[in-house]
């Protein structure tokens, strides 16, 4: 079933190459889990666009009906849905974020 | 312990192991192994995790730390 907050997301996620939706901003995180995930992010030096949550409770909402996912953060790759924080960070841990991201072509600037 | 046990009624062989991370009854870190994960991506074998708690995770449960393995 399409929604507009549906429609809306997925226009945000089809132009965004690197999208994250968060609690909170990357400066000001609003929540661990999503403080973990720009830690990542910016370790690796992934440009990415955050959507705060907090700050839209249609998005809020919305999101994890279409992701069908029930917890935020949650990280889009050129359209695909990657995981939550716990499989983001085991991707991290276990170097394969970098590898899946370098094969979508995205830059990492300290790789 | 009751997310291991709605956990072990969707995947009966499943190996869980439940960690209260902050004693508060509210944040904890599940590791999951079974067989029924292999060949699934992650994503997939989280959500048959969240499926299992049907509903639960996000709403009553804050934070559930997850980490699952195909059994082999």
């Amino acid at each position: 079933m399409s929604t507009p907050v549906h429609d809306r997301i997925a226009k945000d996620v089809a132009e965004n190459e690197v999208l994250l939706f968060m609690k909170g901003t990357p400066v000001f995180p609003q929540c661990g889990f999503s403080a973990a995930v720009v830690q990542i992010l910016s370790e690796l030096g992934v440009k990415f666009k955050a959507v705060d949550v907090l700050k839209d409770a249609e998005i809020r909402q919305g999101i994890k009906e279409f992701s069908n996912w029930p917890t935020i953060p949650q990280l889009y790759v050129k359209g695909e849905f990657v995981g939550g924080c716990d499989i983001v960070k085991e991707m991290f841990e276990q170097g394969e974020l970098d590898t899946f991201l370098s094969e979508r072509g995205i830059t990492l600037q300290n790789a | 312990m009751e997310i291991e046990k709605a956990i072990r009624a969707a995947l009966p062989d499943a190996d869980v192991t439940i960690t209260d991370l902050a004693g508060d009854g509210d944040h904890y870190a599940a590791m999951v192994v079974s067989k029924a994960f292999k060949g699934k991506t992650r994503v997939q074998q989280h959500k048959m995790v969240y499926d299992a708690l049907s509903g639960r995770v996000g709403g009553q449960l804050h934070a559930l730390s997850l980490q699952t393995a195909p059994k082999d």
